[in-house]
């Protein structure tokens, strides 16, 4: 019995292969209809796996097959044409013949569903108008009539038997018909369409008979005779079949990928005892042994290699099932959508290619659900109705990037931030505080759906999350870009390998660390002079400035519990993790690596601070950092300043801001966002004219509102004396504003860590601007606060 | 049918393990320490390239911490399900081979750390061998239990 399991296994696999084949090769048919050749690709495919399972008895999956069989041999021949009713047919056939197979492996048995609706569909696309326009059909199809007319039910008894003896029906009569019994009219089917069956099948003959015979009793029966002839059947009609297809499939054989990683794991060991042998060979005198030791040494590194190869997968292998995805969520969408793609040869390990493959296929479908607009839709925007979605990997910095950008509507940041506000994940302070960038990364929260309504495709605000936990997972990273009106890329960074990464490797007391590359953004070396200056800190945090940013410093020593020790020299490693940056002061750099990462023991997998462990050419072992939860662990939650927070962002918390500090007639001192400020005047106090209740002046031949901002914040203090008054210009929603302040103190730019509420109601809170308590403007607020006709005027003008 | 049992001491006391849960008995290796690693783990050794995991038995088993660990012994055990763990012990003895006869269910007196782990005790002549469960010595979730 042990030798079925292994025929079923090996049919299935090769069957799972040759439906990907299909995929491919029917949706790239649609594109162009009349290409014989890919008819043709598709015909023999379908004929294999056809074939097959009539060996191994599985009645139900052949009669799907022989019916999608008959059908394509119709388009081959030219008698019928291909119209998307035919493909969707076809493709459902092909899904059919999936859940058959996986229904196999599960259980051995094909299942209880009949598929009755899917084959009465090919049977009415089979006895179609085609059939009554063909006026003569050719001898190859006629046959198939009767076949078809007759229902399913009898196509399977008679065939199952069948299929073996038809090969040979013209040269072995007795097998054939024999074991077909009544069926004998049948086997003409497979007969006609199979005429490349018929070389090699005298030699699977001979071994088949003696086999056959003893068995026929059952065999005619319970029509279970597969097991017995298939196994050597099955390979020689099938390569007959398979025909041009095969001579790639030739040249390759199928390995288990436990024995890969077993291969893997013992070069390793080998170029660890080549480490050793080439230490000890250094230290002798013996030139023969050191030339042999120098062979090992190249062979070692030349056979790691190779074995890495053999891991490695091309892109294209994920991508072909996608191209079907799209095109089935097209159909039942409504839309049109273009899948392009470049770099589809770029290779990945296969357990990295197996782990996005998830991801990837969530991500097209996300697209073509929420990104891409109604043909309508792209119309009314000037757009081509025929959306496009590009799919591009390549390999950037020892990893590979992988984009998938369409040209849709593109996500909206504003929408995102009401979305998290109105579902209770922000606040609208927090919300507000949010950069465009930050904004978009709000789609990775989980329970976060954009989505208008919630579709069958996607929109119930589970995936995204998942998307980037999985991303996560095999170390890799991912971003979203997006332009209203213009479409998104979402951005996914992904290790070449799980095996071997570049790492830098690190000291902190006497162990070893190493960094996964991803994350390491740049390296610092500060001389102790250096570092007591540009090492600062904030309520006992430290920070550096890096380039005019702050970056959040921590000690890797104090992480890993260890007492922190001075350093004459310190080396910061500035790493990005989450979208964060910060840096980590560790005891020395050693250098970068690549790494062959090796799981940590169940006893200490749950410890997140570590992504596995490494073992350094002479015999040590490192243990892998992860970043993120070296982050995590330090307590930096939320988004960091990256450095690029816009001037309009001068409330949210521990970011650097440009203000412009203003004193009031009560000596108060205030503050503007730089961002807001126009320009600086200076105006004659006459020179200030009144429209109605407001005060104006003629500003670079405009009309100019003024607000005095003593006013606005209830400061009754002396109103300044002389000629002159001070005039803060403001750009407000496209309309400028002008402030008349008692005094401009200075402009500074820095971080607000100590702020209150306290203010003068309805505005940011104070903070505490260079050693002065300060109050922060709404410039919005200041505005409205005197008139909201003011800004009209201001407009008109 | 008697069972061959790899001996070992710790704090005074002999422990035996299933010699074919035993993969090989190697002087100490050189320790890696796992920082926030929970009690019990001594770090990483280098086995051939494997990065295997240190167990002290000693602190597993809640006896006294040794004083002098310049002899410890590393036992390497493999559990059925293809985990290689290594057991640090302070001494290696024997392989025994006592007879059925000889062993008998671990008194309910003693203390709970050794009882999640000791199956059942044998009546040598002189002293006694403590059965170890390599199952349970290497699940260290055990301990909260």
């Amino acid at each position: 019995m042990e030798v079925i399991d292994e025929i079923v296994a090996e049919f299935l696999v090769e069957s799972y292969e040759n439906l990907d084949q299909l995929d491919r090769d029917l949706v790239a048919l649609e594109q162009e209809p009349g290409s014989r050749e890919l008819l043709s690709s598709i015909f023999r495919t379908v004929h294999t796996i056809k074939g097959t399972c009539g060996f191994l008895g599985f009645e139900k999956l052949e009669s799907v097959a022989h019916l999608g069989e008959s059908l394509l041999s119709r388009l081959r021949d030219g008698e019928m044409a291909l119209d998307p009713q035919v493909t969707t047919v076809l493709l459902e056939m092909v899904d059919a013949i999936r859940a058959l197979l996986a229904q196999i492996e599960k259980t051995g048995e094909e299942g209880a569903a009949d598929y009755a609706g899917l084959k009465s569909r090919l049977q009415a696309v089979l006895d179609g108008r085609p059939v009554e326009g063909a006026p003569e059909p050719t001898p190859a199809d006629s046959p198939v009539e009767p076949a078809g007319v007759s229902p399913a039910s009898q196509v399977p008894t008679a065939q199952v038997p069948a299929t073996p003896a038809a090969t040979p029906a013209g040269q072995d009569p007795a097998d054939g018909v024999d074991e077909a019994g009544e069926a004998a009219s049948e086997p003409s089917v497979v007969t006609v369409e199979v005429p490349e069956t018929a070389a090699p099948a005298p030699v699977a003959e001979p071994v088949a008979e003696p086999v056959a015979e003893p068995v026929a009793e059952p065999v005619a029966t319970k029509h279970r005779p597969a097991p017995t002839t298939a196994p050597v059947e099955s390979p020689a009609v099938e390569e007959s079949a398979a025909g041009a297809r095969r001579s790639v499939a030739d040249s390759s054989i199928r390995v288990d990928v436990d024995l890969l990683d077993g291969l893997m794991n013992l070069v390793g060991e080998l170029v660890l005892t080549r480490n050793q042998l080439l230490q000890r060979a250094a230290t002798r005198q013996d030139p023969e042994l050191q030339r042999t030791a120098h062979r090992l040494n190249l062979v070692a590194g030349e056979l790691q290699e190779e074995v890495m190869k053999t891991r490695m997968q091309p892109i294209d292998n994920v991508w072909s099932k996608l191209p079907r995805v799209v095109r089935d969520l097209c159909v039942s969408l409504g839309k049109s959508v273009r899948v392009e793609m470049e770099g589809r040869d770029t290779e990945l390990d296969k357990t990295i290619l197996e782990a996005v493959k998830d991801p990837l296929t969530h991500l097209v479908r996300n697209s073509v659900d929420h990104g891409v607009e109604t043909p309508a839709d792209r119309l009314a925007a000037g757009k081509p109705a025929e959306g496009r979605l590009l799919l591009r990997a390549f390999h950037e910095g020892g990893q590979v990037i992988i984009e998938i950008t369409d040209d849709g509507a593109g996500i909206d940041p504003v929408t995102l931030r009401d979305k998290a506000v109105s579902r209770g994940l922000l606040t609208r302070e927090a919300a507000a505080a949010l950069g465009d960038r930050e904004a978009l990364h709000l789609i990775f929260q989980p329970g976060f759906s954009t989505a208008k309504t919630v579709t069958n495709v996607s929109g119930r605000g589970v995936g995204m999350d998942v998307v980037k936990t999985n991303i996560e997972r095999i170390g890799g990273t991912i971003d979203v870009i997006s332009a209203v009106g213009e479409g998104t890329t979402v951005r996914i960074k992904i290790p070449l390998t799980l095996a071997i990464i570049p790492a830098l490797v690190i000291g902190s007391d006497t162990n070893l660390y190493a960094i996964p590359q991803v994350n390491l953004l740049e390296l610092v070396r500060l001389e102790s002079d250096q570092a007591q200056a540009r090492i600062e800190t904030i309520r006992g945090t430290p920070v550096y400035r890096l380039r005019g940013a702050l970056l959040p410093i921590i000690d890797l020593r104090e992480q890993l519990g260890l007492s922190v020790v001075e350093h004459e020299t310190t080396f910061i490693v500035v790493l990005q993790a989450d979208g964060r940056q910060f840096g980590v002061v560790v005891d020395e750099i050693l250098d970068t690596e690549e790494i062959v990462v090796k799981p940590l023991g169940k006893q200490l997998r749950h410890i997140d601070l570590y992504a596995g462990a490494t073992i350094m050419g002479d015999g040590r072992i490192a243990l892998i950092l992860d970043a993120n939860a070296l982050a995590k662990r330090a307590g930096m939650v939320g988004e960091a300043a990256t450095g690029d927070s816009g001037p309009d962002q001068a409330t949210s918390t521990g970011d650097r801001v440009s203000l412009l500090v203003i004193g009031l007639s009560d000596g108060r001192r205030v503050a503007l966002p730089l961002g807001a400020v126009d320009r600086l005047e200076q105006f004659q106090t006459q020179t200030v004219e009144r429209v109605g209740g407001h005060e104006v002046v003629q500003y670079r031949g405009q009309i100019l509102p003024l607000v005095r901002l003593d006013r606005a914040l209830q400061s009754y203090g002396d109103a300044p004396e002389g000629d002159l008054m001070h005039v803060v210009v403001c750009r407000h929603r496209g309309a400028s504003v002008g402030f008349v302040v008692a005094e401009i103190h200075d402009i500074v730019e820095e971080e607000i860590t100590v702020r209150t509420h306290l203010d003068t109601g309805g505005h940011q809170g104070s903070a505490l601007v260079g050693d002065f308590v300060t109050e922060l403007v709404d410039v919005e607020r200041a505005v409205s606060a005197i008139d909201p006709s003011l800004l009209a005027v201001a407009l008109a003008s | 049918m008697s069972r061959q049992y790899c001996t070992f001491r710790l704090d005074g006391h002999l422990f035996g393990v299933p010699v074919e849960s035993v993969q090989e008995v190697l002087k100490q290796q050189e320790l890696t320490t796992v920082p926030h690693a929970p009690a019990g783990i001594e770090g990483l050794i280098n086995l051939r390239g494997q990065i295997i995991t240190t167990l002290d038995m000693r602190s597993r088993l809640g006896l006294q911490p040794r004083t002098d660990s310049s002899s410890v012994i590393d036992v390497v055990v493999r559990t059925a399900d293809g985990d290689v763990v290594s057991l640090l012990v302070d001494e290696i003895g024997d392989v025994l081979e006592p007879g059925p006869e000889y062993f008998e269910e671990l008194p309910e007196t003693v203390p709970a750390s050794i009882r999640g782990t000791v199956t059942s005790v044998c009546k040598l002549d002189g002293q006694l061998m403590l059965v170890l469960d390599t199952e349970s010595a290497v699940r260290l979730d055990l301990e909260k239990v």
